[in-house]
């Protein structure tokens, strides 16, 4: 049993027919109850609970004050190199970009560490693009070691690997992953994928439940929206995200909402998602799995995050670069895409103490 | 009237404890403990960060309290054993709250593994207070495994649901002669009151006073509340009647 059998038996199923059938007594019913099944988590995602925002925002309000308190946790990404073998159709990183490639030395990768620590990060994330000749696992294995020294928590966002070779990560002190299943849609998935070793779906949709079985502590997936139907993506994420909750219960399972922005390459995205449909894909998600984490990046505006916090959202980056090398010397590389949050760790943290909320910086140390 | 709690021979001076996760700042926190008088506060942790120049929870905690680390974050007993050794290594003493959660969903505790990590810390010296699912015989096991006192939920940890297991919760005050700290899902003062009025030793809260609008109020309501339920066991309040007296009793003939 894998998550594609459960995407698979949902083929058949009239989204459109569905969302537009919804009435006001079907929002109403999802949210006048404790768990919310799969028709009512897409009587949320779906265009008539817009009208109801406010009282999906005020349950929202209530769950996460439940369920995590009136803080957020904090990150930082690193990204250690942008080889890449694959031609991911809105990726800056791409194959065919005409951009300049590099990888951290392990000199460049302290430097980048030391000033990223200086800001008070504790869980840094660290990224590569998918090119297993310049930045193989034993690299990345080798940085992990690095980094330790500087941080308590390290998470990976890198090309999907095989159960032991999470095993040696995690044995190295890798306590989580991210993982973007990008679409959920296996057709369209080819399209925006035309080649490189992402291109196999199966092997990325169960790259995550792989990292629960070498027993990752953190596992967190998403659907990169803008690429198709936003609520359909959103739906998947979120069943996606209950299977994994489901088979491995110890595990702390987390959706981010990556919202499709410019890069290098300049895709266009296909569907535009207005704030206020954003803001209903989150709220959906909360309540459909109260105790998800929900991660919002710097994608998305300084103030506009702002105002997602006490919403939904459990966890946020800040002070991002996206190009490699960038925390020591800015602007040598491409980024991997636009970051619309330029605000400072610090600033981030005094944002988030302003709504009335503590910026969490160390959540998790090795044991 | 005496009435002290003693827990591991250590006189005890506020029967409310905190916990301190959650807060919307540290400030709050410490504002909150202050107006809480509780005298053993619990720390994650995960969350300590002795390397930090500004954020460290630990330089908010007044002196004279009794920090007790919890292992939150462990899944099994050998990550609430390797918790607790890293936690006394730090300095934060020896008073341990065992949580061991393999349940991310419900976030209820794992007995079986929170008494084997309890046999092991409380031979290693600790002060084990472990948090788990009211059973009465689960709790017979974790006495004899040498915890300090027992910590059972009174609803899903976060709920703010109240007593949900009162009835297992009397079992136990009844039958374990270790103090009893209901632990988890109180939700409101009047809920801690009726813990204690039921004969609970303590009640330990965190998300209700975290989540309020204005924690350090909600802290000395839950002072307050547990001070009262406290003297209203002690001052054995009069039998609850299902109706009221009739005037022609029954059996009134045989008077």
């Amino acid at each position: 049993m894998s998550f594609y059998d459960i995407g698979k038996s949902h083929a058949q199923f009239d989204f459109d027919g569905f969302f537009k059938e919804v009435k006001d007594k079907d929002v109403f019913r999802a949210l006048s109850k404790e768990t919310l099944d799969e028709k009512d988590f897409l009587a949320l995602l779906s265009g008539k609970a817009q009208g109801h925002i406010e009282a999906m925002a005020k349950k929202s309000h209530e769950v996460i004050l439940k369920n995590f308190g009136k803080v957020v946790y904090l990150y930082s990404p690193l990204y250690l190199g942008n080889f890449c073998d694959n031609e991911c159709v809105y990726c800056g990183f791409k194959n065919g970009n005409d951009i300049a490639r590099k990888k951290l030395t392990f000199d460049e990768l302290r430097k980048e560490a030391e000033i990223i620590a200086e800001t008070g990060i504790r869980h840094i994330l660290i990224l590569t693009g998918e090119s297993r000749g310049e930045t193989p696992v034993s690299y990345i294995k080798d940085s992990v070691s690095i980094l330790k020294k500087y941080f308590t928590s390290i998470s990976i966002e890198v090309y999907s690997m095989s159960i032991e070779e999470y095993s040696i990560l995690i044995a190295a002190g890798v306590d989580g992953i991210a993982l973007y299943q990008e679409t959920y849609d296996e057709n369209l998935y080819k399209a925006v994928h035309p080649k490189g070793p992402k291109r196999n779906y199966l092997y990325r949709l169960d790259a995550p439940e792989r990292a629960c079985a070498a027993g990752m502590r953190s596992v967190s997936i998403g659907a990169l929206l803008g690429l198709s139907d936003f609520k359909k993506e959103t739906f998947f994420s979120g069943l996606h995200a209950a299977y994994l909750q489901n088979k491995y219960p110890g595990i702390e399972i987390s959706v981010s909402l990556p919202r499709l922005c410019p890069q290098a390459g300049g895709f266009s995205p296909k569907s535009k998602i207005a704030d206020a449909d954003f803001v209903r894909m989150m709220l959906a998600l909360r309540l459909f799995l109260p105790r998800v984490g929900i991660n919002i990046s710097t994608r998305e505006k300084n103030d506009f995050r702002k105002n997602l916090i006490g919403l939904g959202v459990t966890r946020m980056s800040a002070g991002s670069q996206t190009e490699v090398g960038g925390y020591s010397s800015p602007k040598e590389s491409e980024g991997q895409f636009f970051t619309a949050d330029k605000s400072s760790v610090k600033e981030v943290k005094e944002m988030i103490y302003a709504k009335g909320y503590q910026p969490i910086m160390k959540d998790w140390q090795e044991i | 009237m005496e009435d002290t709690l003693i827990i591991a021979g250590h006189k005890i001076n506020s029967r409310f404890l905190l916990g301190t996760g959650k807060f919307s700042s540290n400030e709050i926190m410490k504002e909150s403990i202050k107006n809480s008088e509780t005298h053993i506060l619990t720390v994650a942790l995960r969350r300590i960060d002795m390397d930090s120049k500004d954020e460290n929870i630990m330089d908010y905690i007044p002196d004279n309290r009794i920090v007790m680390t919890n292992t939150s974050g462990a899944r099994n007993s050998d990550e609430a054993i390797r918790i607790a050794r890293l936690a006394r290594q730090l300095g934060c003493g020896d008073w341990i709250k065992i949580e061991v959660i393999s349940d991310n969903k419900y976030l209820l505790p794992d007995n079986a593994e929170t008494i084997k990590a309890t046999e092991i810390l409380a031979k290693e010296g600790f002060i084990v207070m472990p948090y788990f699912n009211p059973d009465l015989a689960d709790a017979a096991r974790l006495r004899d495994a040498g915890a300090a006192s027992i910590m059972p939920l009174g609803a899903p940890i976060g709920t703010n649901k109240g007593l949900c297991a009162k009835e297992m919760i009397r079992i136990l005050i009844e039958e374990i002669e270790l103090p009893v700290i209901v632990d988890a899902g109180i939700g409101r003062p009047s809920q801690a009151a009726e813990a204690m009025e039921l004969g609970a030793d303590a009640v330990l809260v965190n998300t209700a006073v975290a989540g309020a609008d204005n924690p350090p109020l909600m802290a000395k309501a839950f002072s307050l509340a547990v001070k009262a339920g406290r003297c209203s066991y002690l001052s054995g309040p009069g039998a609850v009647k299902e109706t009221a007296q009739a005037s022609s009793p029954l059996t009134g003939f045989l008077r």
